[in-house]
């Protein structure tokens, strides 16, 4: 009885390594091998094997478009960080009734579809649009202040769109803190200040990195946002992959984008999971 | 919320009152969470170098007690003073007094050595002064060599000890110490009960202890302070506490003590005689001209079950009661009495011999001196 219970077990594992190789493996074995071909004349690839791909990405004008998504990456990041920490500290700290509220209220915009509200934002952004009317109707400004498809609307629309997964990575760890530490920090002689950095924000760091792993990624590759608030003058490495697959046909030169893309991202979960000590992410994993 | 303002006569900020040895004192506390009244009026002075244990019942309001002189709680009227110094708009780490947490509370990213030094380093002190200070205490607590271990390596027992000389490498007036031992399996209670009391003896800081558990209070304190719903029933050496207690709560809580009701039947100069369950029986008092009661008046005893003792024969000042029940436990034996107006008494003695059987018609006494009159409470 025993023995045949132990042979079948793995039966029961072959559902979840179907999935992995079917939606995992095979997509990503397709793309590395996509990577390495020549693109055909008009339509697909041919089956010549080259490393033109990979060298074609160190091309200042590219190499330029990788620097760009960091820095916009960065700058998101830390502004979603200095937002996002507050919030979801301060979120932690409301009664049970109101924390379930103001989740409620964080998961509404995920059931609409993140494009159209975006588009939501240009109604906002646009020259003569919510934002300059309000702003001129209190005398801030005088003339429309042409946000719509500059470099700023692309910031605040990606902060939007990531700011709710520091929230909730930042809640989850701060929600779990025994605040009874603070209050022996304090009784040790430490100001709240000073308990704040040396106990809450260290215990509650792996939400913290989890968080900003979880919104520098994405902003690298989110190039609805900086199509539709940027207009073409902001270009992302997602913008790129997508223009490059979708406009130009390039199908090799996108995978051996989206490889690097990858290898770039396993890097700095690679280095969240040294930094942090843990191996899932925090809050939503 | 805002704590309350000193009281301008006597205890304004920065102003010390000149009684040295008065380490801490309590005012009038009072505090009230929300609908529920939890201290109503708590008043106390406790002295340099002693050892004073908060008993009581969950809920009694001991806890919130310990909260408020550590500052991590405000009153909503009522002072404390620390050192002749009314602290009410103290910060809690303004006041010189450290805690030592229920759940330990130490912190899980630190080690053994950083957990300690947490206060030191707040204070400034030369790395070297920290370094010394930190081995000592840990010397101490018999913890030496644990500097680099972390807290979830550490043993109940072990973290108990660093949670303590967390607390006193800081030199604190007061240590508050809430209900430490609770988590330790019993014979490391035991053995933790004496190493604190070392402890307190050698190093000369005031101790205020919080436990639920008599035995405990008894053994270690100086003096004992008994809580019950938010107000302090009685205040005494652990001699006056289980002796003489002045309530039947008290008396109940501390004593295990028997509660009988009767009426006072005649009363003489150096005796009582109280009719209890129809029977009379014979009272010595040393102060019967302190009492205040007539013949004929309600009167409450507390009788520990250890002084009840019992016969086949009905003898002087005796009762007469039917046996219930007989149990064995703890090396006691225990035997649940009937008396004849229905009451039950509890009697217990060393030993299991016992030759009475559920059932069998009894006398029980107990020495005139040993029956105290208590208030009901």
């Amino acid at each position: 009885m025993k023995g045949i219970k132990k042979n079948r077990a793995w039966l029961l594992v072959i559902p979840f390594y179907f999935y992995t190789i079917i939606f995992v493996i095979l997509p990503l074995a397709y793309m590395i091998l996509l990577s390495f071909l020549r693109r055909a004349e008009i339509w697909g690839v041919t089956k010549e094997f080259t490393l033109d791909n990979y060298k074609n990405i160190f091309e200042p004008v590219y190499l330029n478009t990788f620097v760009e998504s960091l820095k916009l990456a960065l700058l998101c990041t830390t502004f979603i960080v200095f937002l996002g920490y507050p919030f979801g500290y301060f979120m932690a700290k409301l009664s049970e009734k109101w924390k379930n509220r103001v989740v409620t209220l964080l998961m509404i915009p995920f059931w609409t579809s993140a494009l159209i509200r975006m588009y939501g934002w240009i109604i906002i952004f646009r020259s003569n649009g919510l934002m300059d009317r309000f702003f001129m109707a209190i005398h801030l400004t005088e003339k429309p202040l042409r946000l719509l498809y500059t470099y700023p609307a692309v910031v605040v629309g990606m902060i939007y769109a990531l700011l709710p997964f520091m929230i909730l990575s930042v809640y989850s760890s701060v929600e779990k803190l025994d605040w009874s530490l603070i209050e022996a920090a304090r009784d040790l002689g430490a100001s709240s200040v000073h308990a704040f950095f040396t106990i809450t924000l260290k215990l509650t760091m792996p939400g913290l990195l989890s968080g900003i792993v979880l919104t520098f990624i994405p902003s690298m590759g989110l190039f609805f946002v900086a199509d539709i608030l940027g207009g073409n003058k902001i270009v992302l490495v997602g913008n790129l992959i997508q223009e490059q697959l979708m406009k130009a046909r390039n199908w090799p030169f996108a995978a051996a984008l989206s490889v690097v893309l990858t290898i770039l991202t396993s890097l700095i979960l690679t280095l969240y999971r040294k930094v942090a000590k843990v191996r899932e992410l925090e809050g939503l994993f | 919320m805002k704590a309350p303002v000193c009281d301008k006569e006597i205890g304004k900020t920065g102003e010390i009152v000149l009684i040295e040895e008065v380490v801490l004192e309590l005012r009038k506390i009072e505090k009230r969470f929300k609908e529920n009244s939890v201290l109503k009026g708590i008043s106390l002075k406790v002295e340099k170098g002693e050892f004073i244990t908060f008993l009581g019942s969950s809920g009694c309001g001991k806890t919130t007690t310990l909260r408020i002189i550590a500052g991590l709680e405000t009153p909503d009227s009522g002072e404390v003073f620390i050192n002749g110094i009314c602290v009410n708009q103290l910060a809690p780490e303004k006041r010189n007094v450290n805690t030592v947490f229920q759940n330990y509370a130490l912190f899980p990213h630190m080690n053994v050595f950083e957990n300690i030094a947490y206060g030191l380093k707040i204070k400034k002190l030369e790395k070297k002064e920290i370094q010394r200070k930190v081995t000592d205490a840990l010397e101490l607590i018999q913890l030496g060599g644990y500097e680099k271990r972390i807290p979830s390596e550490l043993s109940g027992g072990q973290k108990q000890r660093v949670a303590i000389a967390r607390a006193i490498v800081n030199n604190p007036q007061v240590l508050l110490l809430d209900e430490p031992l609770g988590a330790l399996d019993l014979q490391l209670r035991r053995q933790m009960q004496l190493e604190l009391k070392k402890l307190q003896k050698q190093l000369g800081i005031t101790f205020i202890y919080i436990t639920h558990d008599q035995e405990e209070a008894i053994n270690m304190s100086n003096r004992i302070v008994i809580m019950r719903d938010g107000r302090l029933e009685q205040i005494g050496t652990p001699d006056e506490i289980y002796n003489h207690p002045e309530t039947s709560y008290v008396a109940q809580f501390v004593g295990n003590a028997n509660i009988l009701k009767g009426k006072i039947h005649r009363i003489e100069e150096e005796f009582l005689e109280a009719k209890l369950a129809g029977e009379v029986t014979k009272l010595i008092l040393s102060d019967t001209k302190n009492l205040t009661k007539e013949v004929g008046s309600p009167i409450v005893l507390a009788i520990r079950s250890e002084v009840v003792e019992f016969s086949q024969e009905k003898k002087e000042n005796s009762l007469s009661a039917i046996v219930l029940e007989k149990s064995f436990a703890g090396g006691m034996l225990r035997m649940v009495l009937q008396l004849s107006d229905g009451s039950e008494l509890i009697a217990s003695r060393h030993g299991i011999d016992a030759p009475y059987e559920p059932g069998e018609q009894i006398y029980c006494y107990w020495k005139p001196e040993q029956a105290v009159i208590v208030k009901e409470t």
